[in-house]
């Protein structure tokens, strides 16, 4: 092996040894187990109202529904597969959120209940929560000035 | 139904994209699509997404985002300010209730 003296040299042997994702069948998993996430979640939501609640309500439902289910995957070790599986397509439909809290949850539980559970449960939450809410109280002042919803204004 | 597996199925193929020719890491894009879906919600366009797609909008990070905004514009219509910074936490309060179910799963259920 010849010897690696720049940066960009590192880079292309880093290029080289890395293999190369199969982007377009990352992409049809991502799509397909996705979409049968929300496909789900929209088969609770419909029959929440056929049972009669309103919208936020049955809102709330699905979104319990689907991160008990996925708290309880990650417990079992099944979560990690799919994710595997699927990339993205568990990582951002409302299961990968909840992923993210349970499993250095589970992960660091023999360092302790606070400083092991407590605060390592929201190394990923925690930043998606600040940015959230911060982005929330933005959107709510810059309502409160133009005092309307519209695209036009901005 | 249709609309429902198709757009939750491309918000998922953009994150896929993001992480397979970028260097961005997940939870980058956990925090990227939240902020994207505030940003959304503010302007008003979400609502008409979930009109069109209903839980392929709703159960996407995005949806958490759009949710927050909403109730914080909620707030400003109901108390002025104050209700921009406690508008958007109350509607995170509603999913708070998920996260008392993970947390119970956390302490009591999970074995190591």
């Amino acid at each position: 092996m010849e010897k690696i003296e720049t940066n960009e040299q590192y880079q292309q042997y880093v290029n080289q040894k890395s293999p190369n994702s199969p982007i377009f069948k990352n992409c049809f998993n991502a799509f397909w187990v996705g979409g049968l996430i929300c496909s789900i979640g929209q088969l609770i939501s419909d029959f929440c109202k056929f049972r009669g609640c309103d919208t936020e309500t049955s809102g709330a439902i699905v979104a319990i529904i689907l991160i008990g289910i996925s708290a309880f995957l990650t417990s079992l070790n099944l979560f990690n597969r799919i994710g595997k599986f699927a990339g993205a397509g568990s990582l951002v439909p409302i299961t990968g959120f909840a992923n993210s809290i349970v499993s250095p949850a589970i992960e660091y539980k023999s360092e302790g209940y606070v400083m092991g559970v407590g605060a390592k449960m929201f190394t990923v939450a925690g930043p998606v929560l600040v940015y959230g809410i911060s982005a929330s109280i933005l959107v709510g002042i810059l309502y409160l000035i133009f005092n309307t919803q519209s695209i036009t204004l901005v | 139904m249709f609309g429902v597996l198709l757009l939750g199925g491309i918000i998922c193929i953009i994150a896929q994209i993001l992480i397979d020719k970028t260097k961005i890491t997940p939870a980058r894009i956990l925090v990227l699509f939240v902020t994207l879906g505030a940003v959304l919600g503010g302007l008003g366009v979400y609502d008409y997404i979930i009109d069109f797609a209903g839980a392929g909008a709703t159960v996407p990070i995005l949806g958490f985002g759009a949710n927050l905004a909403k109730g914080a514009i909620k707030g400003v219509n109901e108390s002025g300010l104050l209700g921009a910074f406690t508008g958007g936490i109350k509607a995170a309060a509603r999913w708070n209730f998920c996260c008392c179910v993970l947390w119970l799963h956390c302490f009591f259920g999970c074995k190591t």
